[in-house]
């Protein structure tokens, strides 16, 4: 270790928006204790103020790369752009869920407050310079999921799938912090900087090395919900109130990329021929079976979450090109997923009400005669889901085809572009029931103006971005130089 | 006027107009039509100055139009017109114009999303023709396919869902692997734009391979055999104004692509799998005319047709190279090309005025079924003689348009190879045959059945749309020189490029 054991207030200032946020959190959850529930509005409200407060601190963040406490900690663009996301995706979450939640008797502190600590352990992924760091930050934003999808407790569902989820993410978990433990016994370090200067080009056939990334690969692949570890991902989304399913569905994957991001290209870049194998076989079943499977679902939050697999498969390519073409675009591709996927599954939450959720395909029937708008909007998402140019969606799959074919995986692009034809089908399937078939009885948007304006910016952003992606591209190329 | 962003206007008005009339709403649908119809006329107005304002020496690209639009990819947002785009775009304004007039009263279901998915067709077809990005070009190309899928789909006949998500996966399959060639392409140019992949010099298999993405897309638009089958569903199924747009302007997307990407950026693959084309463009006119022959539906008969049609086009697109190995001339072979560019405009009239006549009695009967007519002429003369004008047309007979370019492909062909001529000039008598046997069976005879003896003749709107395309079959048949000659410096460097090796 070179540098000093004692931090500084230099040190304090790079983790001022984490330390704003845990404060803030925990006094939440002390204020809401003493709130009647007529009151409860304010729980919500000082939620958005606290999220709000700590994107303006992340945004004072210094432009460039600097570490804190001796080098577990990363303050870089990247870090600020992910964060700055992640305020406005949680944010967007807590708008949309607002009347779902009310309509249910489920407008309780605990949902902001929990989102709030995942939000808090998502800062901690994204920034994080050590092993350790990235440990604590996953633990955090898992265990405030598997409170979250267990929210409503009544419902056996949702306890079903918070405890699935619970079991296969502790094991999950175990395989990340086995393969931690045993890339230190190999290394001798946590910290990431070190461990990339510590290696060469020897390190792709390093056997100690390459059995703890195994164990590492694993441990990302279950938390993308990457196939083969994916099991989880259709039953949770499914079981958990859509609200959760909105938050899971979204912020996390930026946390997921920063996991991999950090641990694959910056900690472990120089072993990129060994996960670079690994990655390709769990990004082609990724397509293969999100894809595939997507195709017979009737429950729109179980395709939506092999929708997401799928998705997952091409964020995967993006980093496995290895250069930084690869990782731009697969930023580029989770920021705009997570665009899309809140939006989509907020289209859910417009249509349901008390005792009735809009979760089945069916549900969709006949929406464009009904609300044509909110038809059209849901037409936007999907189809820019489904990689449909001139939407956001398009480009996004272009730049990790750009990043792939350059490195000479031609054919990979050729398996992506395949099976995008194939998920095209099932978001087309969407259109084809709001469009074309006749309404199901007693179905309109009864959202709230705010919600609708939400959900319209929401959708004609996935427009706009596409159109002028450069603008975006341009922002990523800035965080990731 | 040459200082106006016309082809920007041409593709954002009727875009902008579009989600106009889409806001306007159904309720207020007259008013939305009288606003498509505007919108769609003073896109027209405003096309006619590319054509008088073209400088028909030139092959160089005109009206461009250039702003950066991705910069971090070299992608600019460039437009422009050259012999073989204009005549397209033309066709393209001109035909939405007719497609509104024929939707004008018979659209009840949603009438405000119907204009304004066509108003959004109408400037995104002419994106297609007119960017020279090939990435602005993929936009386009992909974008047209969401409003012809609703089009299809909203407001189509009875199998109109299996047919338009036929439509849509057939043509997005195709599309996407031209994707994967056009991000080769860059990552070896470094920009999208189309000129430095005309200049970017590539290995035979590198070719041979983009070649297959291309043809995996244009093909399939086109339609050539064996994929063609989603072009008979789609216009069965799809609402009078969606067939013709279809038959009018999708399918010439697949001619310009071999014309615009195919032979210029890979010359040598097009040279070694010229076979190929040829091959299934002769079936397509041979065997589809067969079965074109069989059909009991009228708006499949003309959709097959549309096949055999087109396979003139491709036909005609890939006979330089034996033209060239025979002869070493290069007159001939130009000649292949202009006949396959007279044949696309052409046929865009023919089959879209056949579209509209069997929409004239479908309105009416509701039923596209021949056995349902005969003795039509009774009852509508002058419909009667509009059809029978149009239907000579589609077989070719001198004097009409369609006689122009099927006679150019067929001279083209007998300096390529006796057997090419003489499988292509079969069309002459299939065509002949199915054009001829269908109005003989709908047009002439008895009146078949109390329906045909209550038929009304054409009312002013259906009149006017036919007369017009009367008129630009005949002059087109009669006169096709300024269409000629638009199009030759153009097709004269299609031809330099072509037969210039890149390895």
């Amino acid at each position: 270790m070179n540098t000093t054991p004692v931090a500084g207030a230099a040190d304090f200032a790079l983790v001022a928006p984490e330390i704003f946020l845990l404060c803030a959190a925990c006094a939440i959850l002390l204020i809401d204790l003493w709130l009647p529930q007529r009151l409860r509005q304010v729980t919500y409200l000082l939620s958005l103020v606290a999220l709000v407060v700590s994107a303006v601190l992340v945004a004072g963040l210094p432009g460039e790369r600097m570490t804190a406490f001796g080098g577990t900690w990363i303050s870089d663009p990247v870090a600020k752009l992910l964060k700055l996301v992640t305020c406005g995706t949680v944010a967007a979450v807590f708008l949309y869920s607002r009347d779902y939640l009310l309509a249910r008797g489920l407008f309780r502190g605990e949902y902001f407050v929990l989102g709030l600590f995942a939000t808090l352990g998502i800062f901690v992924m994204v920034s994080s310079g050590s092993l350790l760091t990235m440990y604590m930050g996953i633990e955090l934003l898992a265990l405030s999921q598997y409170a979250l999808v267990a929210f409503d407790r009544d419902s056996p569902v949702a306890a079903e799938s918070a405890m699935k989820y619970f079991v296969l993410g502790a094991i999950a978990s175990g395989a990340l912090l086995y393969g931690i433990s045993i890339i230190y016994g190999v290394t001798g370090t946590f910290d990431l900087d070190e461990l990339a200067a510590g290696l060469d080009g020897s390190a792709a056939t390093n056997v100690g090395l390459l059995f703890g990334l195994a164990f590492l690969m694993a441990g990302i692949a279950f938390k993308f919900g990457a196939v083969p570890f994916h099991m989880w991902v259709p039953d949770v989304y499914h079981g958990a109130p859509t609200s959760v399913t909105l938050f899971l569905g979204a912020a996390p994957k930026l946390a997921y990329f920063a996991l991999a991001l950090r641990v694959l290209a910056e900690g472990l870049g120089s072993a990129v021929q060994a996960w670079q194998d690994m990655l390709i076989v769990l990004a082609v079943l990724s397509l293969v079976v999100g894809n595939l499977v997507a195709v017979a679902q009737t429950n729109l939050k179980r395709m939506l979450a092999y929708s997401t697999i799928s998705n997952v498969g091409f964020i995967l390519l993006g980093i496995l090109a290895g250069t930084p073409d690869g990782y731009r675009a697969a930023l580029f591709y989770v920021v705009t997923y997570v665009i899309m996927a809140v939006g989509s599954f907020a289209m859910i939450v417009a249509l349901s009400r008390r005792g009735f959720e809009a979760d089945r395909i069916d549900d969709f029937r006949g929406l464009a005669q009904k609300s044509p708008w909110f038809a059209w909007m849901m037409l936007f998402l999907m189809v820019s889901t489904a990689g449909v140019p001139p939407f956001v969606g398009f480009f996004a799959k272009l730049y990790v085809l750009q990043a792939i074919v350059d490195v000479g995986f031609v054919w990979l692009a050729g398996v992506a572009v395949l099976f995008s034809v194939v998920g095209a089908f099932y978001y087309l399937r969407i259109v084809k029931v709001m469009f074309f078939d006749e309404p199901a009885p007693g179905l309109a948007v009864s959202a709230s103006g705010s919600f609708r304006f939400l959900l319209s910016v929401n959708a004609l952003a996935v427009l706009a971005l596409g159109l002028f992606s450069g603008a975006l591209l341009d922002a990523i190329n800035r965080a990731l130089p | 006027m040459n200082n106006w962003p016309l082809l920007s206007i041409l593709v954002w008005l009727p875009i902008v107009g579009g989600i106009a009339v889409m806001l306007l709403g159904d309720a207020r649908a007259a008013l939305g039509r009288w606003l498509a119809l505007g919108v769609t006329v003073l896109a027209f107005v405003l096309s006619v100055p590319l054509y008088t304002g073209f400088d028909s020496t030139t092959a160089a690209m005109q009206f461009v139009e250039r702003l950066p639009w991705i910069p971090a990819l070299n992608s600019d947002y460039h437009l422009g017109v050259d012999g073989i785009s204009l005549p397209l775009i033309l066709l393209t304004t001109f035909t939405t114009v007719l497609v509104v007039i024929a939707g004008w009263s018979v659209i009840e279901k949603r009438p405000s999303q119907y204009f304004a998915a066509f108003l959004i067709m109408e400037g995104l077809m002419v994106g297609v023709f007119a960017a020279l990005d090939a990435l602005l070009f993929y936009v386009f190309w992909e974008a047209m396919l969401i409003p012809m899928f609703i089009i299809i789909g909203v407001w189509g006949g009875v199998r109109r869902v299996y047919a338009t998500i036929k439509f849509f996966l057939y043509t997005f399959l195709g599309s996407v692997f031209m994707l994967v060639a056009f991000v080769y392409m860059y990552l070896k140019t470094g920009t999208y734009e189309l000129s430095a992949f005309y200049q970017l010099p590539l290995t035979l298999t590198e070719q041979v391979l983009i070649f297959l993405a291309f043809f995996a897309a244009f093909a399939v638009k086109v339609p050539m055999f064996p994929v063609h089958t989603w072009l008979p569903d789609a216009h069965v199924e799809a609402p009078t104004g969606g067939s013709v747009i279809l038959a009018a302007i999708m399918l010439k997307m697949g001619g310009y692509g071999f014309l615009r990407f195919s032979l210029p950026i890979t010359p040598d693959a097009s040279r070694e799998l010229d076979w190929l084309v040829i091959a299934l463009s002769l079936v397509a006119v041979v065997y589809i005319g067969l079965v074109a022959l069989v059909q009991q539906d009228m708006k499949k008969l003309i959709a097959y047709s549309s096949i055999a049609h087109m396979g003139f086009v491709t036909l005609g697109c890939f006979l330089a190279y034996d033209i060239y190995a025979n002869t070493g001339a290069t007159t001939g072979a130009v000649l292949g090309l202009q006949g396959a560019m007279v044949q696309m405009i052409s046929h865009g009239l023919v089959s879209g005025a056949l579209f509209f006549c069997i929409g004239v009695l479908y309105d009416r009967l509701h039923t596209r079924e021949i056995g349902a007519y005969g003795g039509v002429i009774n009852t509508m003369p002058v419909f009667g003689a509009f059809m029978v004008l149009f239907a000579m047309a589609n077989a070719g007979l001198p004097g009409t348009s369609g006689f122009v370019g099927e006679f150019m492909v067929i001279v083209a062909a007998f300096k390529a190879n006796f057997w090419y001529a003489f499988f292509a000039a079969v069309t002459l008598i299939l065509g002949a045959a199915y054009t001829l046997w269908l109005v003989k069976r709908v047009v002439f005879g008895e009146v078949a059945n109390e329906g045909v003896a209550a038929l009304k003749d054409l009312n002013r709107r259906e009149f006017l749309v036919l007369a017009i395309l009367a008129v630009g079959v005949l002059a087109l048949g009669i006169w096709p020189k300024p269409l000629t000659d638009v199009m030759e410096p153009t097709l004269q460097q299609t031809l330099t490029l072509m037969s210039a090796s890149k390895l």
